[in-house]
């Protein structure tokens, strides 16, 4: 291939404009540096893509992948354990990576949470309070370098530019009645009031509650009601048509990039983006210690450098951590020699549901009433909202009835031991559709990380470049089945209480299942910590070997906890622009010197 | 006499002084490159929004021509304004300017056709028409030829204008009222004149001259209907207060409607641009334009096109629009209090339904929301029946549309 061609140097070049990728754009151009995105899927809007007269299509969004990286473009390998030879996914199964602008602030649900302050301090927390002997062997979670009073401003941020629709569990301190009890201190109320609960949410908290446990909403960027965010975008109120995830909203009520960003960054001059262009490398200096921008192909297959005296990577967790891998920056991680850092702590999620269904003379839920982030949960099972002590694992997660649907090829749940087809399969679907409950992600259990869960380069199988695809290595380990088998029979026994005749538990269980839908979640692989010996960036998201390279998104969590990601990275991605717009700028070079 | 008026006198004397200084200096060979002149030139392009028809919108060089502007006799493709000698104006004088501009005489002396809208700027005073003059001959010549007459016989001949000036252009310049305030002048002086806000919403003739007696009335232009604009109770803006009338002009959005399609075009080009003072004027002058439609009586709620309307607004519209037709404030268009609803011709109405429209996206309102088409779900008598139930609902009352209207609109759309 010929050498690329070099374009005009900017200030800062930015690689995927997703929701993190969006925020540095926003935040870096109110700087007055000249900033590019570039952006390996197609370039997306709320107009053109997303009409109310077709996104509700399950089959074309859901069973399709329409929004979603095609395989073909590029995948990775899978391999359960280390002695296993990985193998290419070759249709999308247990997360679906996003793809295009906006990324995966497009097709998620919204549901917008903090992490819990001792979530930031995760291993001197359980170490002091029961001691290390009480962890699994082999666990390799760490702090995180931040706490969460220092994120707090930015949660805010995150939540006004969203227009985040809760009740608030802790102001300041001071505990408030309908909201989560068990959340860090807030500075101000959510921008607006929690959703308004469906049928069976409110049943579901109805029973938590005289069970003893708080119900609360749970936070939402489906909005309750209109809202103009902080830079003059214009949001609408939720209509519960229950097409969020795996779908873009096309009544600019659920948050992302484009209803909350993306509106105001396109008119600015010192912005400009390249969809369809998929980076390829990061390129260094002779020093290695420099970034001078990065190269990319276009649709063309025309391969271009963009020089830049500051690169953001803001790509979806594994292709962040690719990226390093093939940049040849930061070590990467070795688990037998448990050396390096690039792909180490890799984590996911342990999620598990509960169908269950009620006599249909006494219970209509009408489950097509929904959005992607409506519910009722309790946290009295997250983190360490519990004492483990006597339950022999660690780590927990929010559950509810935070059903986001009753769409027809996938929320038609029967009850076990009907056939899968037939008569009797389509009388069961008649029988139960308005009467049975399928949450979903009802248990959102956190996944610590092990010593061999990680990421690495295949030895063997290739992307379309040549380059190695990316090597999963994946499994549950005990603590999280004891963990989910827990939380499972937890959530069950609120259902049975709302008056359920069968209540069908859906364990998690190992091994780790590539094909079967979990979350997106997944972090780690370049996480932040405080030691470059075991983290791949500093307490700022910078990169320790490379200081004018900051590495936004989960891949920066050194694990992950009983929430969703986004609200956390997001607020990350924040403090992190705060860090470069008020320190680095002043002086570019390292913020944290180990 | 109003003090505001004796001003007004001191002003057009001292531009005449004005006038006859920069005629002196052209006369010895110079140009006018007067600081205020070129500044109030290029403001008062963009009250004309000369931009929007001499630069071409495919990434055109800013004044060189090339939009074509499709007209109902044929096209005229607009031509290269920039101060390049050969292909633009760099050679005109003042009063060669002056003659395009008020006269629609080129310096040629072949006759414009009224694509170019000077039946609207003869009203700008000669002072205005230099300065904007100046504006033209700082920006960057570029040097393009532009074909700019490609209308069929007998229309191609420019000799025609002769006749269509004869019946129609009475050459008349700006009259001001004295019983009326200054700010209501300057809005009486910016829509006739510069704005030349009738090329679209005053009902043409059969030869394309404005029926001066139904002045901002609503006209179909462009497959859109440019609503009625004066205060007509039924379907002008009465109900929209001056606050309303500038906070639409300046940002394409106001808590009841939104700028689309030509208009929305309009905002984002020329009247976001324009000051606070301005816009006021305008509503203050919009405001007084008397309205002269009759009571319309609605059609019953029994009709059947009306229940079918009012079923299928349910399922496709009121998740938005809201069931009352109240939409949200700036993001969903409120059906009861917009302009284009209950328009003497359903055209606006029935494009958006067809083919969808996005709102303007200006500095102070980004988000740009957009309503999708429903051509492709709807049929012809489906359209028809919501188009004619959101006309005849909420206190609305227009005429019924059939579905041979909807069919004319897809035909023409295409």
């Amino acid at each position: 291939m010929n050498a690329p061609r070099r374009l005009p140097a900017k200030d800062v070049v930015i690689i995927g404009l997703g929701w993190t990728g969006s925020i540095l754009a926003n935040e870096l151009t109110d700087e007055g540096l000249d900033v590019v995105a570039i952006e390996r899927g197609p370039w997306r809007n709320t107009a053109d893509d997303f009409a109310p007269n077709t996104v509700q299509d399950e089959l074309r969004y859901r069973i399709r992948h329409e929004l979603f990286l095609q395989p073909s473009q590029t995948t990775f390998t899978f391999r359960n354990r280390m002695n296993q030879s990985a193998l290419p996914i070759r249709t999308w199964g247990a997360f679906m990576p996003p793809n295009g602008v906006g990324g995966g602030g497009v097709h998620w649900n919204a549901e917008t949470w903090r992490f819990l302050p001792s979530d930031f301090v995760l291993k001197s927390h359980l170490t002091q309070r029961y001691g290390a002997r009480f962890l699994p062997q082999d666990i390799s979670i760490q702090d995180w370098g931040v706490t969460y009073a220092q994120l707090e401003p930015h949660y805010d941020r995150f939540e006004y530019l969203c227009g985040t629709s809760g009740t608030a569990g802790n102001l300041n301190g001071q505990i408030q009645a309908g909201g989560n009890p068990f959340e860090g201190p807030r500075s101000r109320p959510y921008p607006t009031p929690a959703q308004a609960q469906p049928f069976s949410h409110t049943l579901f908290a109805k029973a938590a509650r005289e069970m003893g446990y708080k119900p609360f909403p749970q936070p939402s960027g489906n909005l309750s009601q209109a809202y103009t965010n902080p830079l003059g975008v214009r949001m609408g109120p939720c209509t519960y048509c229950g097409f969020c995830e795996w779908f873009g909203c096309a009544n600019y009520s659920k948050a992302s990039p484009q209803t909350t960003l993306l509106p105001v960054l396109v008119r600015k001059p010192n912005f400009s983006a390249r969809d369809q262009c998929e980076v390829t490398r990061i390129n260094v200096d002779a020093s290695g210690k420099r970034a001078t921008g990065v190269t990319f192909i276009d649709s063309s297959g025309v391969e271009w450098e963009q020089p830049a005296e500051l690169v953001i990577l803001s790509a979806y967790t594994i292709f962040n951590v690719q990226l390093l891998l093939l940049s040849g920056i930061g070590a990467p991680y070795d688990p037998q020699a448990n050396k390096g850092v690039i792909g180490r702590n890799f984590t996911h999620q342990t999620i598990s549901d509960v169908e269950s269904f009620f006599d249909k003379s006494k219970f209509n839920f009408n489950p097509f009433i929904a959005s992607g982030a409506i519910g009722m949960c309790i946290d009295e099972f997250n983190g360490d909202n519990f004492d483990h002590g006597p339950h022999g694992f660690v780590g927990g997660g929010y559950m509810g009835q935070v059903q986001t649907n009753g769409r027809p090829i996938e929320s038609t749940p029967v009850p076990p031991g009907t056939p899968r087809w037939g008569g009797q399969w389509k009388q069961a679907v008649r029988d139960n559709y308005l009467s049975a409950l399928k949450p979903g992600t009802g248990v959102h259990g956190s996944m610590y990380s092990y010593r061999d869960v990680y990421l690495d380069r295949d030895p063997t199988y290739q992307d379309r470049f040549g380059r190695p695809l990316i090597r999963i290595t994946m499994d549950f380990h005990e603590n999280e089945i004891k963990q989910n088998a827990f939380l499972t029979d937890r959530f069950a026994e609120v259902f049975q209480a709302m008056g359920a005749h069968t209540v069908n538990r859906k364990y998690r269980k190992g091994p780790y299942d590539i094909t079967d839908y979990q979350t997106t979640h997944l972090c780690g692989g370049a996480i932040m910590g405080t030691d470059p010996g075991t983290s791949a960036i500093n307490p700022y998201l910078q990169s320790w070997d490379v200081p004018n390279l900051f590495v936004m998104g989960a891949s920066a969590f050194p694990q992950n906890a009983g929430y969703n990601p986004t609200g956390t990275l997001a607020a990350l991605a924040l403090w992190s622009a705060h860090a470069i717009r008020t320190r680095y700028l002043k002086n570019p070079g390292a913020l944290l010197h180990a | 006499m109003p003090e505001g008026t004796t001003h007004a006198l001191w002003r057009a004397l001292i531009t005449a002084g004005a006038l006859l200084l920069s005629a002196c200096v052209i006369a010895q060979g110079g140009d006018s490159d007067h600081f205020d002149d070129i500044q109030r030139g290029r403001y008062l392009t963009l009250a004309a929004d000369c931009g929007a028809c001499h630069t071409d919108p495919a990434g055109g060089r800013p004044f060189a021509g090339g939009r074509p502007v499709h007209t109902p006799f044929g096209t005229v493709v607009a031509a290269n304004i920039t101060p390049d000698a050969e292909t633009g104006i760099g050679n005109w004088s003042d009063a060669q300017f002056e003659a395009a501009i008020r006269q629609g005489i080129r310096a040629d002396g072949k006759r414009l056709y009224p694509a170019m809208p000077y039946p609207y700027f003869v009203t700008l005073t000669p002072d205005d028409v230099q300065a904007i003059h100046a504006y033209l001959k700082s920006v960057a010549p570029v040097h393009q030829h532009v074909a700019t007459n490609r209308l069929p016989f007998p229309f191609r001949e420019r000799i025609v204008m002769r006749v269509w000036n004869a019946l129609y252009f009475d050459g008349s310049e700006f009259k001001p009222d004295h019983g009326k305030s200054d700010s209501w002048n300057r809005g009486a002086y910016l829509v006739q004149g510069a704005g030349h806000c009738g090329a679209c919403h005053t009902p043409k003739g059969l030869l394309g001259g404005d029926k001066t007696q139904q002045s901002l009335h609503g006209d179909s232009q462009q497959g859109w209907f440019a609503p009625n604009i004066t205060a007509d109770a039924v379907r002008g803006i009465a109900d929209w207060s001056s606050n309303d009338i500038v906070a639409y002009l300046k940002t394409g959005h106001n808590q009841f409607a939104a700028a689309a399609g030509p208009m929305a075009e309009v905002v984002t080009d020329s009247t976001a641009k324009l000051t606070e003072a301005d816009l006021t004027a305008i509503a203050t002058y919009l405001k007084d334009q008397p309205g002269t439609t009759a009571h319309h009586t609605a059609l019953s709620a029994q009709d059947p096109a009306m229940v079918a309307g009012a079923a299928i607004y349910s399922d496709l519209c009121s998740a938005c629009h809201k069931p009352d037709g109240s939409g949200v404030p700036y993001l969903i268009p409120n059906l009861v209090r917009s302009d284009s609803i209950a328009s003497r011709e359903p055209t606006s109405l029935l494009h958006v339904v067809l083919h969808g429209a996005q709102t303007a996206a200006t500095g102070a309102e980004p988000t740009a929301p957009a309503m999708p088409g429903f051509g492709r779900q709807l049929n012809d008598a489906q359209v028809a029946a919501v188009v004619t139930y959101v006309r005849n609902s909420w206190g609305h009352a227009a005429s019924a549309v059939a579905a041979a209207d909807v069919r004319a609109a897809r035909a023409k759309h295409e």
